[in-house]
Formats: C-alpha cells, sequence, structure tokens
C-alpha cells in the first residue's frame, strides 16, 4: 500500500511542524528520509531552530546520529578537496569543484546536512591527461574495471572512470563537461569556466557560477536517468533557487543562460518539478511555457514519470507504475546521451549482465 | 532510543505475534519491527529474549528488518535466507537452518551502521556494584567466552560484543543481546553454567559451530540502568596460561580502545575526549587466562579506581 511522502516533502520545505509528530508518523519519516538521503538535512535543519530538544526521544537519536555523520562528512571533505589541491597544484590545472564539494566550499544551503560519497570535479579537456597522471602520482587509481567500462566513461559519459585514493579509500570524479560528447545538447564548457567563481582563501579551485550550478544540477538529475538521490537532488536546486533567487535579477540570467548553453528542457523540469513538489518560490514568468517547452501531452507524460521517479527509495512510496516509471525514464537518459544504433547495443549488454551478475553496476 | 510508546496497546497477544512472524523485539535502547517467514527464527527469539521485551505492537521502530528466502530457486533448492533492513540487503544469503545467527548479527550490522548518537566500542561490557569493566577484543581473544562465564558468576551483562557509550557522560547503556559463542566455548559454558539456554547450534557458518547463549535472567531485567566504566582490561584466552593481570599503560590503552571503536571517526575530537576521559578515570590492564574459574576470581578481586581517579 503506497503511503505519501508529502509529509516529507513538507518537512524539507520547513521543519518547524516536525516535534509535532506521533511517534508512528516520525517512524515513516526517518525511513523514508533515510533512504532519500536527507535525513542529515532534517536533523540540521531541525539544530538550527533549536528544536532537537523538542523531539520525542526515540527518532531524536535518529536525527543525533544523522547529524554526527554529517559533520563527518563536512571535515572528510574539506581535507579531501585539500589533498586533490596539492595533488594538482603543480600542473596549474584550474579545478572546478561541482555538486557538494562546490556547496560546502561556497558555503551554500545545500551544504548543510549533507552525506557525500564521492568528489566530482571539472577540469579543462586538455588537461585531462596530466590531470590524471598527477592524481595517479599522489595514490589514486582506476582499480579493477571493464574494459567495456572504461571504454564508456572515457568514450560516452564525460568522464575518467573514477579513481580511487589507495589509503584513504575516497574517490574523485574527474569530469572535462558536464554532457556527454554524442548527446543531442551541444554544450560549450569554455562558457562555464568563463564564469567560474574562484574560492575565496582557496587558490586553484573555482565553483560554477550560481546559474551554471542550478543548471548543472538540473541536467544532471533531469536528463541521466538516476533517482537513488532523486528527492535529495531536487531538494538542492530548489534550496539553490530560494537563495540566488532572492535577488529579483537572478530569474531572468538564469532563464537567459539556459538559452546559451542550450539546457532549456532540463531547467524547465527542474523549475516545475521544485516549485510542485518542493515549494520553491519559481517566479510565473520563469516557470511559464516557452516556446520550447514541452507541449501539454508530453508535459502529462513526464509528470507521471518524475513524480514517482522523485519519491523517497522507500518501498512505502512505491505504487504499480514506478518501476516502469523509473526505466522509461532510464531509457531516455540513455537517448539522449547515444544515438539508437549504439543505444541498442548498450542496454541489451547492460541487461545481458545484470542476469549473469545481479550485483554487477557499471556506468550508464 | 527507548521505545516510549504513550499507549503501547496489546491488540493481538505476544505469542500470537511470534507465530504470525511479525512481532516488535525490544533490546537495549532499541526497538526493531522483525517481520519473517520462516518459523524457527521467531521460535529461537523467543527462546534467546526476554518475553516482556517481545510484544505485537510499537508506535516507533529503530530498524525494520526482514529474514525471508531469496527470490528464485534458492528458495527451495538448498534453501537460503537473506537479511533486509527496510530494502537494504546488507550480507549475502545464508542457508536458511542458520536464520537465527543472521538475524543477529544483521542486527549488530544495523546497530554499527546506524546507532552514532552512541560511541560504539567493539568490546563486552559488564558491570557489578555499579562500575564497569569494557572489554575490547578482536575475534578470538575469548571475550564472549569470558563474559558468559563471568555474568554466571556474579556480574551484570551490559553487551557481550558492542559497549554503547553516551557521548554526554561516559556511561555504557546496556544492550544486553544473546551472547554469541563458538565451537569449544558451547560445551564448555554448558558446563560452567548448568541450566543455560541456548538457541540450536548452528553447523558450518562462517564462525565455524556457533550457538547463542540467553542472558541472565537478573541482567534482562536491568536493562534499563546504564553505569559508569571502572576498568578497561583487553583479555586474551591461551590454553593452560595462569591468570594473569597486568597493570597497561594509559596511553596505549587510549590508542587501543580507540582502534576497537567501530565509530571512533563519526566522532572526531569529542569520541577522543570522551574515551580519554574514560581512561583516565579507569584502571587499564591486560588480561591473559586460561581457565574460567580462575578468571572469575580474578575479576571478583578487582579493586574500582578511587574518587581521586585511578
Amino acid at each position: 500500500m503506497r503511503i505519501s511522502a508529502d509529509r516529507l516533502r513538507k518537512a524539507l520545505q520547513d521543519s518547524e511542524f516536525l516535534p509535532t509528530l506521533s511517534l508512528s508518523e516520525w517512524d515513516l519519516v526517518i525511513r523514508q528520509a533515510q533512504r532519500a538521503g536527507v535525513l542529515a538535512r532534517l536533523a540540521i535543519q531541525l539544530d538550527a531552530r533549536n528544536l532537537l530538544d523538542a523531539v520525542a526521544a526515540a527518532p531524536r537519536q535518529h536525527l543525533l546520529a544523522e547529524r554526527a555523520l554529517a559533520e563527518k562528512h563536512e571535515r572528510d571533505v574539506r581535507w579531501e578537496v585539500r589533498c586533490i589541491q596539492e595533488a594538482l597544484a603543480e600542473s596549474g590545472v584550474p579545478i572546478v569543484l561541482l555538486k557538494g564539494a562546490a556547496y560546502t566550499f561556497a558555503g551554500l544551503p545545500p551544504a548543510r546536512g549533507r552525506l557525500f560519497n564521492d568528489i566530482d570535479i571539472l577540469v579543462p579537456r586538455a588537461a585531462l591527461e596530466v590531470v590524471e597522471q598527477s592524481l595517479r602520482r599522489s595514490g589514486w587509481s582506476i582499480g579493477d574495471i571493464d574494459p567495456y567500462d572504461e571504454r564508456y566513461y572515457r568514450r560516452w559519459m564525460h568522464q575518467i572512470p573514477p579513481l580511487t585514493h589507495w589509503g584513504r579509500r575516497t574517490t574523485i570524479d574527474v569530469h572535462h563537461t558536464i554532457i556527454p560528447d554524442t548527446a543531442r545538447l551541444d554544450l560549450r564548457v569554455e562558457k562555464l569556466f568563463a564564469a567560474a567563481t574562484p574560492i575565496a582563501g582557496a587558490s586553484g579551485i573555482l565553483t560554477l557560477a550560481p546559474a551554471d550550478m542550478i543548471l548543472h544540477s538540473a541536467t544532471h538529475l533531469l536528463n541521466e536517468g538516476e533517482f537513488a538521490r532523486g528527492l535529495r537532488d531536487l531538494d538542492d536546486i530548489a534550496q539553490l533557487l530560494r537563495h540566488f533567487g532572492r535577488d529579483a535579477a537572478f530569474w531572468p540570467r538564469l532563464t537567459e543562460r539556459a538559452g546559451e548553453l542550450d539546457l532549456r528542457r532540463p531547467l524547465y523540469y527542474a523549475l516545475r518539478y521544485a516549485a510542485m513538489l518542493l515549494g520553491a518560490p519559481v517566479p510565473a514568468a520563469a516557470l511559464a511555457a516557452g516556446p520550447d517547452a514541452p507541449n501539454r501531452l508530453l508535459r502529462a507524460v513526464m509528470d507521471t514519470l518524475f513524480e514517482r521517479a522523485l519519491r523517497p527509495d522507500h518501498r512505502s512510496c512505491r505504487d504499480g507504475l514506478s518501476g516502469t516509471a523509473l526505466w522509461l525514464l532510464y531509457v531516455r537518459s540513455h537517448y539522449l546521451r547515444m544515438p539508437p544504433y549504439l543505444l541498442i547495443p548498450h542496454l541489451l549488454r547492460k541487461a545481458y549482465r545484470r542476469t549473469i551478475t545481479p550485483d554487477a553496476s557499471g556506468p550508464g | 532510543m527507548t521505545a516510549t510508546t504513550t499507549a503501547a496497546r496489546e491488540t493481538v497477544p505476544s505469542a500470537a505475534a511470534i507465530e504470525a512472524g511479525d512481532f516488535f523485539l525490544r533490546s537495549g535502547p532499541f526497538t526493531t519491527r522483525v517481520h519473517t517467514s520462516i518459523p524457527h527464527l521467531p521460535d529461537g527469539t523467543a527462546q534467546l529474549y526476554e518475553p516482556r521485551h517481545i510484544s505485537a505492537h510499537r508506535d516507533f521502530a529503530d530498524f525494520h528488518v526482514t529474514v525471508a528466502p531469496p527470490r528464485g530457486v534458492r528458495r527451495w533448492y538448498r534453501p537460503q535466507v537473506l537479511f533486509h533492513l527496510d530494502g537494504i540487503v546488507p550480507f549475502k544469503p545464508l542457508p536458511l537452518l542458520h536464520a537465527v545467527p543472521i538475524f543477529e548479527w544483521g542486527l549488530n550490522w544495523c546497530i554499527v551502521n546506524r546507532a552514532n548518537s552512541y560511541l560504539i566500542i567493539h568490546a563486552a561490557a559488564i558491570e557489578k556494584n555499579g562500575f564497569v569493566a569494557i572489554m575490547p577484543g578482536v575475534p578470538g581473544a575469548g571475550k564472549s567466552t569470558l563474559t558468559a562465564g563471568l555474568v554466571n558468576r556474579g556480574w551484570r551483562l551490559l553487551s557481550d560484543e558492542m559497549a554503547l557509550i553516551s557521548l554526554t557522560d561516559g556511561r555504557v547503556m546496556p544492550l544486553v543481546r544473546p551472547i554469541s559463542l563458538k565451537n569449544e566455548s558451547i560445551a564448555l559454558i554448558r558446563d560452567f553454567v548448568p541450566g543455560a539456554q541456548f538457541s540450536a547450534a548452528c553447523h558450518d557458518t562462517i564462525k565455524g559451530t556457533v550457538a547463542h547463549l540467553k542472558p541472565p535472567q537478573e541482567s534482562l531485567n536491568r536493562v534499563d540502568e546504564p553505569a559508569r566504566p571502572a576498568w578497561i582490561i583487553f583479555p586474551h584466552y591461551v590454553n593452560g596460561l595462569p591468570a594473569t593481570l597486568a597493570t597497561y599503560s594509559k596511553a596505549a590503552s587510549l590508542i587501543e580502545i580507540a582502534r576497537n571503536a567501530f565509530n571512533y571517526s563519526v566522532h572526531g575530537a569529542r569520541g577522543f575526549a570522551v574515551l580519554a576521559d574514560i581512561v583516565e578515570s579507569s584502571r587499564c590492564y591486560r588480561f591473559s587466562y586460561g581457565d574460567l574459574d580462575e578468571a572469575v576470581e580474578v575479576f571478583a578481586a578487582l579493586e574500582p579506581p578511587t574518587r581521586a581517579g585511578a
């Protein structure tokens, strides 16, 4: 039986009502939040309002645990970026931090209560070899990887295969653009570098400009077919929109930049769902269906699919269509990434590998 | 994580809940919702846990656990069993007969991975006269056998595997789970504790033959009483060795106990401060033994530290 995630989505917008929840309501919220990767976020939000002590003892322990984990993760990320800086200092290559690490170093709202997996960085394509060599010299390596997967990463995705450090067991994903080569959308990555902002007090590392940060997050969420952390990623976008959107001039800049980088469609969906599901304060003008917005039928189909994909990955949130919705969006993400004559063999190969080794996971 | 229910209505009596394979189990500060289709698991649980701690309904559970056969052919052919925590499967399947061990190990996994509001040491913790002996130990050091013996000779069991330390006041919180014993220890404890209640032994597990021992009734009754550490004792079993208690340096003890902490790195500086306080105010020893009776005598003679510190 499906139970909705409305309470969790409401809590992400404003956690004030959480201490009033009953124990059985908490039971469900904690489980959904855990799976969605946002429990630490709730803990930090409650802590910031001095409401943690008002939460009942049993659920409070879970919130305290997540807060401790989030604090650890922040320490680790800062240390890891410092190690990366040292490894790449000599090469002089500018490093643009992406996603979580960027939010942390720029002091942005989505950094609070965040649990990190890998560190994602963006470097110029011409510098890829130098970067890979420098990182290898400092102890990172690719490790065991299927040659097909390695080719896939290098050719079809936009990164070197993930590099893992021998001692710390941390992983870096080195990207050279934020859209794959074969994608139908043609992205000018030089524009991203041109607009990138240095981080005060940290030499050699930058973050994307605010509009670019949102566009990257939107493209990643809406186009790449991975929704395990979908609600968290959508909340990142909602928080960034709230933060940067306080300046009224930001919205037309965001729309214009999306046009410049040819990312209007993912932005359209990102704004739509951030507003619809998480109450992000998006002005009507930005939400309006412009000339390259999807038609009403496609929009209705996408709403059905994305609303399901953006629920917490918990069995209480699944219904009969959830599996199909995820699969369709997965195929769509590959359709956007590869031409059909390559897509079919790739999907067949993935399906085959999943039957012979159920734990097999690779890129795409 | 006390399962404080304002109205823990027993809509269905516990025995029926156990038989239906859908029940709530309290162990120390944690409540686990257990859902299983495997009959010998609820039966085993009912043998090893306190009946008052098993109920048909709780408003809040810390862990939602399912123990069930996997999908596909291993459901019937050389049947297996899988442990699920609310959609996560942390281990590969085990033979169906090992449902009780997989549940116990699974619950350990849940606590170690989720209960980060505590500092969790890989150690046994036993109490007497309000003072706790924490016994960190790598597998094979004989910690579980020693614990099983001591808690049946005047000591109270707080935990045999995971010492939960409060970060606010450094006290040890009781967990009081069944004690996991292996191979020769099973027979040894059966002799040492007449009338001991064991689960059915499981052979050919990854640890050899495994059985779980129900904690003494007094330990179960006092599950809500935390206590303060007074001794840190690093045990080491060697057959034939006379019982020897040797003072261990505080610096080395701090390093050693930190190394045995599951989530030390989660708590950073705060974890260090809490452990340093505990070591500072405890007596620290290395203890080797070859005979359980001798060990009991040595422990009976332990002196708690004076107020001013050890």
